[in-house]
Formats: structure tokens, sequence, C-alpha cells
């Protein structure tokens, strides 16, 4: 079956050209019947030859030639083996849940067959990234995936937030794509390369500055596409777009891409210590930095934006401490129970009519039991109570951290864990329980959402308790560990010894007890109201002000970048005209004014001595500059062409004969 | 020494064929009564239109696996000069005669409604100005090339004098004196050139191949001159920074096709001068040239890119935005590495269709709403859909979006000038954000956002005319993206063999900026008139 593994991508490619061609004209409402078994297909598909990859077979499909140039040698090929397998399950389910799902969300939107356009649009570009066999075509994907968000986030492009988040994302993470390209610039440069089997056979052979250089190029473009510090101010924004968008490509699938990205380069990480400590810092400072902003939104669905920006810190923390394979598992559990997250919300926004803030919700669970339900189990996941799937993902994580030595960044990760575990529950508190607060226009039309959309909520939250379950110990190693070992190349470090001093279980419990407490305080302050968070509010008044208006990054960079940007071309701008331009404009008029001078006041001495040459340019320029004036000048135009073929010819005559 | 003047295989002399063809269809419309404007206009597209299909036969029949020149027509002229009716292409000039014959249907297609007065001289001009752009990428007499470099002007000027915008006669001469006074300096240098060869060998002769052949050991102190004569002359056709301000003015007063020929052609012409004559005829001077050529090409990318993202119309946007992308092309050229020039190669040929799709799109907003202010769009895309694809699959082509052909030029483009020079290649693709930054935001300027002009309600969606001449723009967006090979197969026996001869003549010398190579270049100003003999 892996050799057809080139299928997966043909059939939402195929799906997205008959839609987009035909969509609009001629399928209209029925655009899910093409978008939506073109997902399935490739579903089937990936599941195919993950069972092939569990059979341990591993395939490079080479389809054609597509740069190739005496140094550059690029073929269009795929390349299976277990961690694209894995990638390819994750994206392939999810894609098509939330492909079914919007056939309830988005049913009766006007744009509904160019919304599963470009939704098949984006499931071919992201699996062109994860079976890509070289950076070049990775990096296909990676833009073609930043293209579709693009276009979904600005989907409602009259809105001017929606428009504005769009244009923010892409140009966001071009910034971020910049570094990306040099750094497979300077991986080609030095290895001549840039397919992952030659790069990776060949690394050893680099020297540490280099490996450390194009490692840290290559994360700077993974900052941008998994919205990490300090390239992560687009994701919050690009919640604009529509909920199963947000959960498909904005917490599943396409903001994974960079930790896809480094944990399929381990080698090269793994050969530069200090890029890891920067992944690993990055990573855990962000997951630190946007939980504590998560705390204090009242939108539902950036509140979880602001958890997908803090897990995916998560996993680049676990990269960046040399445990790919567990960012790999938190990638895939948080696929899950964050798509579930997602989708619940959207559910919940479909029934609210839109409304989207947690301050006119409450008391939902009545109204939405499938969804309330399913909700609380992703948000247990998400604050890493056993048995669900955040916990073991999450946990192993830190506890690499811990034996890894990286002790700060261990605690930092493990206090994360503790405000996840309070945001999140805080967000359930308000959403679904305690006195509604919902509007009376609303509540009227309060429903559970249709069955098209309950079902794969359902499935997903039976992904969000027992995907977890994969990485169950196993020796040494855990079972999800295991399969993806032909692939990860494992660092020692050299203070392991940690490991000895506290037995993994106390740092399981540790970290249970700390989301447990988390979600002990959110019941404290949203269930119970025992403490009035207002009041908390005024009293930490700094703080909360920080957290809601999000440390000001996004005014900072607007300050710093854009204004100064456009400060800077319009200056440019006024530059050319009247300085480059104007040189140009003076010559002109200068040569005018002697033109003139020409004419009238030497012209009749010099008629009257010998003609020559000069003074014939001279004149017939003076004619045709003067014509300038009256606007006639288009015969005289065919004088200078002529007038210059005979100069060439009398040159020549002149010094021939 | 053997000469390779190169031969013809088809027994068929196809690139005069090519060249004189819209020549004929020019005179034909002569004898055209005036008022018949329809016949005029179908004529003339169905005219360029078979000189489309004839050029194929090139594209079909050509040797992909030898450099030397094919289809080559050589027969004596003025022979009391040594001047020959020489032509033939290479892997240089096939995709750049290709792209002109493909894209002068369009350019008939898309004036049908633009001109709307005197149209017969109109359509007259515009296949007389194919003559001269086929004829200059195919010329190899030197004399020859002048003539057709030249004679191109004088369509162009009238395109933009007559049927120009307000401004047209400022930007029409603007564009003739410019241009001109720069290939007076490149004439200069070819009479120069003319007399050393007599001094070397004793005949007269233009031949471009023996000039390369007997004129490859000219002192550095003349080469110094002598480049920056022709450098002159190509660095404003380019245009290249700060020769560019007359290309804003003649693209905004230009009307669409106008436009769409000087973005897509004129301005490859420069970059396509400057690969086929002074890097192959002055080596030495082209390395020593070139950090200063990368530098005035690295300010075009970003300044063209920063002026572009403060433009209110359209036009001009696209225009700086040319000066920008070219920028890109002269850097990856003057790297003298294979990569680099086939990159600069084909990005003349991406350059050529992404900048001709968009002038033609905002040629089809002007014809609906004679404006081409930003401000007076926005929302587009919802009364007109079909548009907002093209013109997104357009903007995407630009900005340089992997699997469409802007990507493949930019990162061959780049990759090249890396592979040179590092640091170059490092303020060289900052222009990949720029450019994403001034195209997303005009296409979120026009298309997003709600409609709020009343106007702009009744915009009609594109015509089927418009349809058949943005499909093909497309197509070849996706082709080159997603296949480029064949392209780059083309042009590769030839660019090899560019960068071979260029390093083989400048292995021995030892290009740098050392000052008393500086000192021998201008100690020329004293001694002038060596030059002659």
């Amino acid at each position: 079956m892996i050799e057809y593994a080139w299928l997966i991508p043909v059939f939402p490619l195929v799906g997205m050209t008959i839609n987009g061609i035909f969509g609009i004209k001629y399928i209209k409402d029925k655009a899910h019947w093409v978008a939506v078994p073109a997902l399935g297909l490739s579903w089937l598909f990936s599941i195919l030859v993950f069972i092939d990859v569990l059979n341990g077979k591993t395939a490079l499909i080479e389809l054609f030639d597509w740069i190739i140039t005496p140094d550059i040698n690029v073929k269009v090929a795929f390349w299976i083996d277990q961690l694209t397998a894995v990638m390819l399950m994750v994206v392939t389910t999810l894609s098509f849940w939330i492909h079914v799902y919007s056939i309830g969300y988005m049913g009766h939107d006007p744009g509904y067959p160019r919304y599963f356009t470009y939704l098949n649009m984006f499931v071919f570009f992201m699996l062109i990234l994860v079976l890509g066999s070289s950076y070049l075509l990775l990096f296909v994907g990676w833009e073609g995936v930043g293209l579709c968000s693009y276009l979904l986030i600005g989907y409602w492009y009259e809105r001017e937030s929606a428009w504005k988040a769009g244009m923010k994302a892409f140009i966001t993470n071009r910034v971020g794509d910049y570094g990306f390209i040099l750094g497979m610039f300077t991986l080609w440069y030095y290895l001549g390369t840039l397919n992952f089997n030659e790069v990776f056979a060949k690394a050893h052979t680099l020297s540490p500055e280099i490996v450390t250089i194009a490692t840290l190029l290559l994360f700077a473009g993974a900052t941008g596409k998994s919205a990490q510090i300090p390239l992560y101010v687009w994701l919050p924004d690009a919640m604009e777009g529509p909920t199963p968008v947000s959960a498909l490509i904005h917490a599943a699938t396409m903001v994974t891409a960079g930790v896809y990205m480094v944990a399929r380069s381990n080698v090269l990480y793994s050969m530069a210590p200090l890029s890891l400590e920067v992944v690993a810092i990055i990573g855990c400072l962000t997951a630190f930095f946007a939980a504590t902003i998560g705390t204090s939104q009242f939108d539902l669905k950036r509140v979880l934006a602001y958890s997908t920006v803090s897990q995916l810190g998560y996993m680049f923390f676990g990269c960046g401490v040399g445990a790919y394979a567990s960012g790999i598992f938190h990638l895939m559990t948080h696929a899950f129970f964050k798509g579930l997250l997602f989708l619940s919300s959207g559910s919940v926004m479909h029934a609210m009519s839109d409304v989207l803030d947690m301050r006119l919700m409450g008391s939902l669970k009545k109204y939405m039991p499938i969804t309330s339900f399913t909700f609380i189990i992703g948000g247990l996941a998400l604050a890493g109570i056993p048995p669900f799937a955040g916990f073991w993902s999450k946990d192993e994580i830190l506890h690499h951290a811990f034996t890894s030595g990286h002790i700060t960044l261990w605690f930092l990760g493990t206090l994360t864990a503790g405000i996840t575990a309070y945001y999140t529950f805080r967000a359930v508190f308000m959403t679904f329980f305690g006195r509604g607060r919902i509007p009376k226009v609303i509540k009227e039309h309060l429903h559970e959402s249709p069955p098209v959309m309950t079902i794969p909520l359902i499935v997903l939250s039976i992904g969000a308790i027992f995907a977890g379950f994969v990485g169950l110990k196993k020796g040494e190693t855990t079972y999800f560990g295991e399969f993806l070992a032909p692939v990860i190349h494992v660092v020692h470090h050299a203070n392991e010894g940690h490991a000895k001093a506290i037995p993994e279980s106390m740092l399981i419990a540790l970290s249970v007890a700390v989301g447990l407490t988390g979600i002990f305080i959110a019941y404290i302050v949203h269930m119970k109201k025992l403490i009035d968070p207002n009041e908390w509010v005024k009293r930490l008044w700094f703080l909360h002000r920080v957290f809601y208006r999000k440390y000001w990054v996004d005014e900072l960079y607007f300050a710093l970048f854009i204004d100064r940007t456009l400060d800077l071309a319009f200056f440019s701008w006024k530059f050319d005209q009247w300085i480059i331009d104007g040189v140009v404009n003076g010559a002109a008029w200068i040569s005018r004014a002697f033109a003139w001078i020409t004419r009238y006041c030497t012209e009749p001495f010099i008629v009257d001595g010998a003609v020559n040459g000069a003074s014939y340019v001279v004149d017939l320029s003076a004619r045709v500059l003067r014509r300038v004036q009256t606007g006639l000048v288009s015969n005289y135009m065919l004088f200078v062409v002529a007038g210059t073929v005979c100069l060439l010819t009398v040159f020549m005559f002149i010094r021939l004969f | 020494m053997e000469l390779q003047f190169g031969s013809n295989t088809l027994g068929f002399p196809i690139l005069s064929f090519v060249t004189f063809f819209p020549l004929v269809g020019a005179v034909i419309l002569l004898f055209v009564p005036r008022d018949k404007t329809n016949f005029i206009k179908w004529f003339s597209f169905f005219w360029a239109l078979i000189l489309f299909a004839v050029s194929l036969v090139l594209w079909f029949k050509f040797d992909r696996g030898t450099w030397q020149f094919q289809f080559v027509e050589r027969v004596p002229w003025i022979d009391k000069l040594g001047v020959e009716y020489y032509m033939g292409i290479d892997g240089i000039s096939i995709l750049l005669v290709l792209l002109t014959t493909f894209v002068m249907p369009v350019c008939v297609l898309c004036s049908y409604e633009y001109i709307t007065e005197r149209e017969k001289e109109y359509y007259i001009a515009l296949l007389a100005l194919a003559v001269g752009m086929i004829g200059a990428f195919c010329a190899l007499d030197m004399f020859l090339f002048y003539v057709f470099w030249e004679v191109m002007l004088v369509p162009m000027y009238f395109i933009i004098g007559i049927w120009g915008g307000p401004r047209k006669l400022y930007a029409a001469i603007k564009f003739f004196l410019y241009t001109f006074f720069g290939s007076v300096f490149m004439l200069i240098c070819i009479i120069a050139m003319y007399f050393m060869y007599h001094a070397k060998t004793g005949e007269w002769s233009f031949n471009y191949v023996k000039w390369l052949a007997y004129l490859n050991d000219i002192p550095m102190k003349y080469q110094f001159w002598l480049f920056l004569g022709f450098f002159l002359a190509f660095a404003i056709k380019v245009p290249l920074w700060p020769f560019h301000t007359w290309l804003p003015d003649a693209h905004v007063e230009a009307p669409t096709a106008g436009s769409v020929i000087l973005a897509a052609i004129l301005l490859k012409l420069g970059t396509y001068a400057f690969l086929r004559f002074p890097i192959p005829f002055f080596p030495e001077a082209s390395k020593f040239f070139a950090p200063f050529i990368a530098i005035l090409s690295i300010i075009a990318i970003i300044y063209g890119a920063l002026c572009a993202l403060a433009q209110e119309d359209m036009k001009k946007l696209v225009a700086y935005s040319s000066v920008s992308h070219m920028g890109l092309v002269m850097l990856a050229m003057f790297m003298f590495n294979p990569t680099g020039i086939m990159g600069s190669i084909i990005q003349m040929v991406n350059h050529g269709l992404s900048t001709g799709a968009l002038f033609l799109i905002v040629g089809i907003l002007y014809e609906r709403r004679h404006t081409r202010l930003i401000r007076e769009y926005s929302g587009i895309s919802k009364v007109m859909p079909g548009f907002a694809v093209i013109f997104m699959f357009a903007m995407l082509s630009s900005i340089g979006l992997p699997g469409l052909n802007g990507f493949i030029g930019e990162f061959t483009c780049l990759a090249g000038v890396f592979k040179a020079n590092w640091l170059y290649a490092l303020f060289a693709a900052t222009g990949t954000i720029l450019g994403a930054g001034y195209m997303l935001w005009l296409y979120q300027r026009t298309m997003f956002g709600v409609i709020a002009i009343e106007e702009n309600w009744y915009l009609p969606d594109m015509k089927l005319r418009e349809w058949v001449y943005m499909i093909p723009f497309v197509i070849f967006f996706i082709w080159i993206g997603v296949y480029p090979k064949p392209f780059f197969k083309i042009m590769e026996a030839s660019v090899n063999h560019l960068v071979e001869y260029v390093n083989m003549r400048t292995s021995s010398v030892n290009v740098s900026m050392d000052s008393s190579k500086m000192n021998a270049a201008l100690s020329f100003l004293t001694d002038g008139k060596e030059v002659k003999r």
C-alpha cells in the first residue's frame, strides 16, 4: 500500500480543483459531496499506509524532477517513515472529521463552495508538507498552508478585522520564512543538497557553528509558523476565521508544522546544543507567557488560541530538551483535544449566534449536553488530568526536561501546567456552569448542534481520552517512542543524574497535583464565587492589565516595525519623486535651456559658419526639445533615429575613406 | 581558430519569418480602411496568434544539447561596412523570444475596448513594436542589434504618446530621451569596438561571434570604459536604481498593452543584453563592476519594494514592484554562477508573466471605473469573484508562492546569490517580506472589505475576452511553478557555456577592487585617443 502513498494528497487536490472551477456556478451547496469524500479517501489511504509503516516499511516515492540546475537537484518526492506516518494520521483524521463538522457549521454560508475549496487546498498543502522528502518541498507545503491560512482567516473578507488578521498572519509568517529560506540556503551551500536523506547523512561533515546557524535560522521559520515568541502575535488574531478552520489549521495541524520540522531535523538539532537550548527556552517561555495571557481573556476562542500558543510552546520545549518523540506525542494528543475544544466552542458559537464573550454565557450545560460534555473532556485533557491524552504527553515532556537537567525550565513548565488547568476550567465554569448570563434574544434559540456536528465531537473526544495510551511505558521508553525510534536521534545529556534523585512517580504526582490545584482555584473563583474575581482584578490591576492587553506586544511591534517601515516607504517614495527624478528633470531642464540659447543666440552665427556634426546634434536636440512645449514631437522622433543611423554611417565612412 | 557561427538545421529562415511577420501584418493594415475597426482588431489578433503558433516551432525544434546559436541566418548586408544580417538564438534568448510572441496576441486582445480612437495606427504600432523586440533578441550583428534596439523605441513612443493618459507627452518623451540617452553611449562603445576589431584583424565587421573570438584580450583599462558605456544603456532599460524614474511615469501613462509590453519585454531587453554583450565581451570588467552592480541591485530590491508600499496608484505600485524584481534579476546575473544566471533568466520570464498579468488586471479594473487609485476600490471580490481569483493568482505569482512560477525564479536567483555571497542574499531576501507586504496590502485594499463606493456595486465580472487572455497566464504560472524542468533544460547548455567562458577568461586575472586597476582604468582619461587603434 505504501507505494500508493502519493495518492493521499492527490484526492484533496482533485477535490479542490473541482470545487474551485465548478463550485460557485454549478456545485454550490453540494460542495461537501466533493470535498468530504476526497478527504475520506485520503484518510483511508493514510490508515493503510500507517499499517504498512507499523509493519516496518518505509518508502521514498519519486514523482518527477522539480528544480534542476547544475547545483540544485530537487525532485518532487515523498518520504514516508514513522514520523511521516504519525503526521499523516493526525492530519487526515482531524481533517476528515473537521470537514464533516463543517457541513453543519458552514451550512447556509454564501461562500460554501469557496470554503471547501480552501479547506481541501489546505489539506493538500499540509500533506505535501509532511510527505515532502526535502526541505524545499516541505517549504512548498509550509508556504502553501500559510496561504490557505491567510485565505481562511480572511474568509469573511467584508469584515475588516478578518482581512487584517489574515494579512498579519501572512506577513508575520513571511518574516519567519525569511529565516527559514536562509537556513535552507546555508544547508544547501555546505552540503549541496536539500533532500532529508542526504542532509542527515552528510550532516556530520558540517562544523558545529554552521549547524547552529542553520538550525537557528530554520527555527526562526518555526517561530513564525508555530506561533512562538517573538512571532506568535498572529495566532490569536487568526481566530477571526471560521471555527472549524481554527480547529484544523490554527490548533491541530498547520501550527504544529514547526514542531514537525524540528523533529524531522533532529539529527541537525542534536548536533547543535545551543540551538536546542534556544528551542527549549523559547518554547518554555512561550508556554508560560501565553498561558498568563489566557487567564485574563473573555473571548472563548481567544482563550483557546493563547492556550494553543502555550501548548505549542510545550512541544518545542520537549524537542528542545531532546525529547523529540515526546514533542511529537504532544503534537498528536494536542491535535485531538485542542481540535475538540475548538469544535466544541464552535458548537457553542453556533448556538449562541456567534457570541463568544464568556461573560454572556453560563449554564450552557443545560442546553447543550453533548457539547458541554465533550468540551469538558477536552478541558481535562488540556489540564493534564490522568488518564486523558494531554496528561501523558505533557508529563513526558516535563519528565524529560527534569531528567535532562533543565530544572528552571521544568519548574516554569510545571507552573504553566497549573495556570493551564486554571484558565481551562475558568472557561469551562464560565461557559457551561453557574448562573446563566445569556441575553434573552439568544436564549430563545439555544439548541444542541445537529448530529453532523456532534458526531465529530464524539469521535474526537474518544481520541482525547485514549490517544494518550500509546505513551504507556514500555521498558526504558514508551510504545510511541519506540515506534518513532528509527527517525529520532537520541540525545544523551551530561547531567542525567537528576533522574535518579527524584523518582518519576513523584514528578507525575506533583504535576497532577498542580493541575488539580489549578482546577480547584478555578472552581472556587468562578464556580463557587468564594473569591470575587473582580476584587482580585482590582487588587492586581497592574498584572491583570498587562495580561489583558497581552503585554502590549502588538502595539510595540506596530510602533517598532510596521509604522517605521511605512514611514520609510513614504520617505523613499518622496525621495524618488523629488531627488532622483528631480535630477532627471533637472537635467532635462538644463538641456532645454541650453537648447533655447543655441536656437536663438548662437545658431545664427553657426549657420553662417561650417556646419559640423556637433552643432547638428545640438540643433536637432534643440528642435526636439523645443517641441516639448508644443506637444508635436512625434515627427521629430523619427528624425532622431534617422539621425543616429546617419551619424553612425557618417562616422564609419569617415574612417573608411 | 574555427568560429562557431551556429547553424540552421531547419532549412527555413524561421527567425526572419518570426521577426518580420508582424511587419507584413502592419503593412497589410495600412491598406485597410480605418473605419473597419472590427476587422482591424481581429486581423491583428489572428496575425499575432499565428505569429505565436509559428514561434512554437522554435520551442519544439530547439536542440537542448548545444550552446551554439541555432536557426542561424547569415548573409552580408552592407558589404562596405562589414554589416551582416546575422540572426540566431541560443538558450539565453529563446525563452524571451517566445515570451514576446506569447505576449503579442494578449496585448492585441486587451486593447479592444481600451483603445477607442485611431485604432488602425495603434495596431500598426503594436505590430511594428514586435518587429523591434523580436529582432533585438535574435540579432547577432551589433549593427543589426542597434538598429532593432532603436527601432523599438519609436512605436513604443507613439503608443505612450498618443494613446496614453493625461501626462502622456511628458512620460513618452522622458521614456524616449532617457533610453536614447543611454543608447548613445552604447553606440559609441560599439563604434569603438568596431575599430578595435579592425585594428586587430584588418577586417571590418560587426559580427558578434567574431568580436567575441578576436576581441578577447581588450586591456582592462579599455574594458572599464566600454563596459560602462554598455552598462549605462542597459541599466536604464532594466531599469536599475537609480536610473528607474522613467519607468513609473511610462507605466502610469501607457495604455494597458503598452504597460504589459514594457514590463514583460522591454525591461527584459536590458537584462538580456547584459547577458549577451557586456558580460562575455568584458568578463574582467564585469567581475570588477559586479560588487557595484550588486549594491545597486540590492538597493533596487529594497527601495523599489518600499516605494511600492507607499503608492496610491495601482499601476505605479506594480511599476515599482518591477524595479524591485528586476533588481533581483540583475543581482543573480552578476554572481556569475550557473544557478544564479539560470535563475535570473527564468525570473525574467516569470516577471514578464506575473507583472504582465498584473498590468492586465489593473487594466481590467481601469476599463470599468476609469481610475487606478486604490482608495476608489474596496470589496471588489464580492461583485467580481472570477476576477478576484485571477488577481489572486497573479499576486501570488508575483510574491513567489511555492507552486507558482515566481518561487522558482526567486529561489534559484537567491540560491545563486547565496552561493556567491551570503551577505547579498541576506539583504536581497528581505524583498520577499516586503513583496508580500505591498502585494497583499494592495489585494486586500481593493478586493476585500465592504464596497464603499456606490458605483462599484455595478461592476461586471470578467468577460469572455478577458478570460481568454488571462487563463494562459494562469496556466504558465502553474506550469513553471510545478514543472519548470523544460525551462531550465532549454537554457542549461548556453548558460553553462557562458559561465565557463567567463570563468575561463577571468581565472588568470585576479579581479578585485584594487586601486592600481582603478588607476589604470582612469588613466585612460588622459590618453583618450588610444582606444581607436
